[in-house]
């Protein structure tokens, strides 16, 4: 607020102070911004540009309300007519103008801008223009260097796990710590077998775009094909259609791998409906109905997790879920027998398998986890006795 | 071929959405886009087998009146009611007060609410077994939940008014949400961003390839 308006506030007539301050006096004149420049904004698709100014000690005194950037598209080595591409409040001295094509060169114009209302009514602007700065031409760059430590991560950790493939590939055996929940599958489809009843298993409510998705259909393939050498009966609901799809092929071929591929039905695996808590009211009264001995769910799960989960509790089936959504993995570990946390599900296809290609994966993701592990170490250290912004080395611009 | 070609395009799938996020370059800061399309496009066309799928299996088990088969005739008769309110008016289904509408807003929307509304319950149950306090690790799970339920209502604070600030429920349920909880939940967060960097490079390599319906 501008000293003229907030002095005159004290006057109930609205009309005089609209009068009083009309024409302000030129002592109000913000100053002009200097040395405009404009420049490419870097790691980015060539869509945006940069405008910076210097910034304006008189903007803290209330000379400054605003700050407006105009553009004109560059035409012949000139500029084109100006417009308004929006403003940034006081104190703000640079501007990201995202709307530029690329390879087109522009010129741009700052405007200070001192203005004032009355009962929420515009009385006055008073502008100052800056020189007209340019031209600037966005250009796409093709390495986001905001991103290089990630770049550097992921292939620290690649490196770790092809290593390790190669190692278990050359015979050399990995030590694999033993998940309690994996270890207890085979146990799962045994009691299945014995109480002559129906194997659930649930591959989450999303869809194959999800890993953890994929995840899930993984471990449906070693499931289905121990319920193929038990003959017990494996019954899979699914939310999406691509994941029937997907579904329905692994658990045919895990027949197939069984030496039983009369046993397999088509319907084994089946559509139910793409709403989540439709698709969670539905495998409840199934549930309910069929009384499984054994429910699966491995996927990707929300708010149906427990809805499934206790269902399946409260018919006393032995229930074994995973899932990568930290949120649901209390509903799960209350609600289940056994619980995959995190990567567990991605470790249990290899962990199953005992392929030794899988498990050198296990072995380097593993190795990745000590290496960040130690990072948290040195870096609690360093930040503590601030030492170094070691933490700055992971900050990652979305 | 029937396998190497899925698994070739899954490793140039993997390669390209792994190059597009360091590349903001076109035509990679495109691809998402892209695929994401396609994702549509293909999603759009499976769920026909979905509907069919559901609608085979429903009409045979009233066929040959298999156990339960009443439930069959629900889902086979609100399906093609839905179906015949949503195509008589075609583009114009989803106009205020018309059937479909009516039917999504005060069918469809109640009993998916209700459904959600009950989950209050599920959680009341799954509580009662999970918070017995049978070894070590449960006690605590019990002690940690009891602070933070009572510090997240206001009585929290009326029966510890008389505590310094820094020991009243509510800011004991603070510490433990922001601290051990915190804690717990970056470890495990770690752990599944490194499991999907490992399984998404399975995947791209061909080493994992039982999705694809095989060794």
């Amino acid at each position: 607020m501008s000293p003229v308006f907030a002095q005159s506030a004290a006057v109930t007539d609205t009309a005089q102070i609209i009068a009083e301050i009309a024409a302000p006096p030129s002592e109000f004149i913000p100053p002009a911004p200097q040395n405009v420049i404009v420049s490419d904004n870097p790691n980015d698709d060539g869509h945006a540009i940069l405008i910076r100014w210097d910034s304006v000690a008189t903007d803290q005194a209330g000379l400054v309300d605003r700050y407006e950037i105009w553009r004109a598209a560059a035409s012949n080595g000139t500029a084109g007519e100006f417009t308004n591409l929006g403003d940034v409040a006081m104190g703000t001295y640079v501007f990201r103008d995202g709307q530029a094509n690329e390879g087109q060169s522009y010129y741009y114009k700052v405007y200070a801008v001192n203005d004032s209302a009355a009962n929420g009514s515009p009385v006055w602007a008073l502008t100052a223009e800056s020189e007209i700065a340019g031209p600037g031409t966005p250009v796409a760059q093709w390495f986001d260097m905001q991103r290089i430590n990630v770049f550097v991560g992921v292939l620290l950790l690649c490196a770790f796990i092809i290593f390790y493939i190669m190692q278990a590939r050359s015979g050399k055996t990995l030590f694999i710590r033993k998940i309690a929940g994996l270890e207890a599958v085979d146990e799962a489809v045994g009691r299945a077998t014995e109480m002559g009843r129906k194997i659930y298993f649930i591959p989450g409510s999303q869809d194959m775009d999800q890993v953890q998705t994929i995840a899930g259909i993984t471990i449906l393939g070693r499931v289905a094909e121990m319920a193929a050498q038990y003959e017990t009966k494996l019954d899979v609901p699914v939310s999406r259609s691509l994941v029937m799809v997907t579904a329905r092929e692994v658990v045919k071929e895990a027949y197939a791998k069984a030496g039983r591929p009369d046993s397999f039905q088509e319907d084994q695996v089946h559509y139910l409906t793409d709403d989540q808590f439709g698709y969670a009211a539905a495998i409840d009264g199934m549930v309910v109905r069929e009384k499984p001995a054994t429910i699966f769910m491995m996927g990707l799960f929300y708010a149906e997790s427990l809805i499934l989960a206790e269902t399946g509790n409260s018919v006393g089936a032995i229930q074994i879920a995973g899932t990568g959504e930290p949120s649901q993995l209390p509903f799960f570990v209350a609600a289940c027998d056994y619980t995959l946390i995190g990567e567990e599900l991605f470790a249990a296809s290899a962990y199953l398998s005992r392929e030794p290609r899988q498990l050198g994966s296990l072995k380097g993701q593993d190795v990745g986890k000590g290496l960040i592990l130690v990072a948290i170490i040195i870096g609690i250290l360093l930040e503590t006795f601030e030492i170094w912004d070691f933490s700055s080395l992971f900050t990652v611009i979305q | 071929m029937r396998r190497e070609i899925p698994l070739l395009i899954t490793g140039i799938a993997g390669v390209v959405f792994v190059i597009q996020y360091f590349i903001p370059h076109f035509p990679f800061n495109r691809l998402s886009n892209w695929f994401s399309d396609w994702f549509s496009i293909v999603s759009a066309c499976a769920i026909w087998l979905g509907a069919l799928n559901l609608i085979k299996i429903s009409v045979e088990k009233i066929a040959y009146k298999r156990h339960d088969w009443g439930y069959s005739i629900i889902v086979v008769g609100c399906f093609l009611l839905m179906l015949f309110f949503g195509f008589i008016h075609w583009q114009d289904s989803r106009e205020p007060g018309l059937p479909f509408i009516w039917m999504y807003d005060y069918v469809y929307t109640p009993l998916s609410a209700t459904m959600f509304a009950i989950l209050a319950f599920f959680v009341g149950s799954a509580s009662y077994r999970a918070f017995r306090a049978r070894n070590l690790e449960a006690t605590l799970l019990l002690l940690a939940a009891f602070f933070v339920m009572l510090g997240r209502v206001p009585v929290g604070d009326v029966l510890t008014g008389f505590l310094p600030e820094q020991f009243q429920l509510s800011q004991v349920a603070a510490w433990i949400m922001n601290f051990p909880n915190s804690a717990g939940q970056r470890a495990i967060i770690i752990g599944i961003a490194l499991g999907i960097v490992s399984a998404s490079l399975r995947i791209i390599l061909g080493i994992e390839r039982s999705h694809l319906g095989g060794e």
